[in-house]
């Protein structure tokens, strides 16, 4: 046993003989191994600390009755709603609807922003011709024409993947554009001095040049797109996670209203992880997103 | 204090010299040599301006197949602009560049250029900068040339994780692969430090003389001119101001002797 670890034991006292005897059998490196684990735990554990308490403390202050269920469901009813949502299907139906509709007009819009992007970026006429009336279209909250979308979309699928697909496309056409223009020159003519086609130039040297920057545009896209669908799905629905919460205001069911937002918390969070994954994978050559990597300071 | 650190910086010395012979041992007698053909280039009364300003006045020059040619002047003289209206990057205001047979118009395929930084792409493996321009068979060739400057076994590595020296070996590779008839060197060593730069120098001319392509090395250091060149011109304000053969024989370390003291001294003078 090393001195480090008897002087422990010495000084926890209370342990039993037995406890230390057993200690000192499984020898030092047990000891140092489940400290180190204990550590890892802890720290894994440590940002779950607040949330968690969080949730304690409300549960038993709607326990105890200090906070009526019109005002918000104990975490123990928000959890029966899920059992329940989940058991008779609405809740899974609700969430594919959703998901369905936000990847929808994901696809659309980010495929416009980033063909607009790279159109812009690699052709200066293109710039331009478009880039002042992007930057003007793009200063318009994209909210502010939801009377308008439902009088040519009415109140169908098609408005609300529309409305999706408009606030998505503009954070990931700035970025995709500034990520272009700002591919470093001398790289450009090196390929060229090497005799790259233009094709090859684009896949070899400028998109991946410009990569980081398009994916810091989809990931502020994705928060704009929950942020949109939430909106244009408590306006009109018959599905979706949206029409829940909005359905489940008229029986004053707040627990399943709670549970709406937790999904939408939820898959924002998945959608996030997911990018995360990609730049991990698609960056790998940037010291910046190899595994162990710290930040600059 | 002082006896340590001498005798540390003896043994530092001594293992970069046995790893410099390690790396740059001749090749293994089983490959057959790789010569290919050198081009000569030839400037016919060259004038190139930027708005009203001559960069290079009214400048002939004749570079015959497979020779070394440094070009050495001050900054603002002229050689970077010589350089990039032989690779094509530039054309040259009035006047003609031939590189073989063919007057230099647009950018040439057997022309070559080791810029100052390496520049290469960081999102490409070492294999994948070297065979950069693709084409049939380029993973075969990109390591043939990536076993010429010793790096072979460093394919599958990011270039973020190697150093200075070995970024421009990279570099140097890639230029190999497509077997230029003339190579340009546009400073490619200024910065490094002086152990690597020497390991370049033999790595360098250790290429050039085992497949006879024609090279033109830009530098503003004298003794790397002297060490590496047959011949030196000395560029000052857009003209030839010094022309002048190095018979020294090759190889040549450090390029010490009366002889090659002298040569500096008078391509200093017209600097």
């Amino acid at each position: 046993m090393s001195p480090t670890a008897q002087s422990e034991s010495l000084a926890l006292g209370a342990v039993p003989s037995v406890a230390r005897q057993e200690a000192a059998e499984a020898g030092l490196d047990a000891g140092l191994l489940g400290r180190v684990r204990l550590a890892a735990l802890g720290r894994a554990l440590l940002p779950w600390a607040l949330p968690l308490g969080v949730l304690a403390l409300w549960q038993a202050a709607a326990s105890l009755g200090f906070l009526s269920s019109r005002v918000l469901p104990a975490p123990g009813d928000v959890a029966l709603a899920f059992w329940r949502t989940l058991k008779d299907g609405t809740l899974l139906t609700n969430i594919s609807v959703s998901t369905g509709r936000a990847l929808t007009g994901l696809a659309i819009g980010g495929g416009i922003g980033f063909a607009l992007g790279v159109l812009n970026g690699v052709w200066r006429p293109a710039e331009t011709a478009l880039d002042s009336t992007l930057q003007m279209l793009r200063n318009v909250p994209h909210l502010a024409i939801i009377p308008l979308v439902i009088l040519w979309f009415g109140i169908g699928e098609e408005a609300k993947i529309f409305l999706v697909a408009v606030g998505v496309a503009f954070p990931i056409y700035l970025n995709t554009f500034h990520g272009i223009r700002t591919v470093d020159r001398g790289l450009v003519e090196m390929a060229r001095v090497y005799g790259l086609s233009s094709t090859a130039l684009f896949w070899r040297i400028v998109l991946p040049g410009a990569l980081p920057s398009v994916l810091v545009g989809l990931r502020y896209a994705l928060g704009i797109m929950w942020l949109t669908l939430i909106v244009a799905e408590t306006i009109s629905s018959t599905e979706g996670i949206g029409y829940m919460t909005m359905n489940a205001r008229e029986f004053l069911q707040t627990d399943v209203v709670v549970l709406g937002v937790l999904a939408y918390a939820l898959l924002g969070k998945l959608a996030d992880s997911l990018t995360r994954a990609i730049e991990q994978r698609a960056l790998a050559w940037n010291p910046a997103y190899q595994p162990g990597a710290r930040g600059v300071a | 204090m002082e006896i340590f650190a001498a005798s540390d910086a003896d043994i530092t010395a001594e293992v970069r010299a046995a790893d410099i012979r390690a790396t740059f041992s001749p090749p293994t007698p089983a490959q057959p040599p790789r010569r290919w053909k050198g081009e000569p280039i030839r400037l016919s009364g060259v004038t190139k301006s930027f708005g009203a300003r001559p960069v290079l006045r009214r400048l002939d020059l004749d570079v015959p197949a497979g020779q070394f040619l440094a070009v050495v002047g001050r900054s603002g003289g002229g050689k970077t602009t010589l350089m990039r209206l032989i690779c094509g990057l530039d054309s040259a205001t009035s006047g003609d560049v031939f590189v073989g047979e063919a007057r230099v118009a647009g950018l040439m395929p057997q022309v070559r250029l080791l810029f100052q930084d390496a520049r290469l792409a960081p999102w490409q493996r070492v294999i994948g900068n070297v065979g950069i321009a693709r084409g049939p068979a380029w993973r075969e060739q990109a390591h043939a040339a990536l076993q010429d400057v010793g790096l072979a076994d460093r394919g599958r590595d990011w270039p973020s994780v190697l150093s200075g020296g070995q970024r421009q070996r990279v570099a140097l590779a890639r230029a190999l692969v497509s077997r230029p008839g003339v190579l340009l060197l546009d400073e490619p060593f200024g910065a490094l430090d002086a152990l690597t730069r020497a390991e370049m120098h033999r790595l360098t001319e250790r290429i050039w003389t085992e497949h006879g392509f024609t090279v033109v090395l830009i530098t503003h250091d004298v003794a790397e001119a002297v060490a590496l060149a047959d011949r030196v011109v000395v560029l000052r304000q857009g003209e030839i101001a010094l022309d002048v053969a190095v018979d020294l024989l090759r190889p040549r370390p450090e390029a010490d002797g009366a002889e090659a003291a002298d040569l500096r001294r008078r391509i200093l003078a017209a600097v």
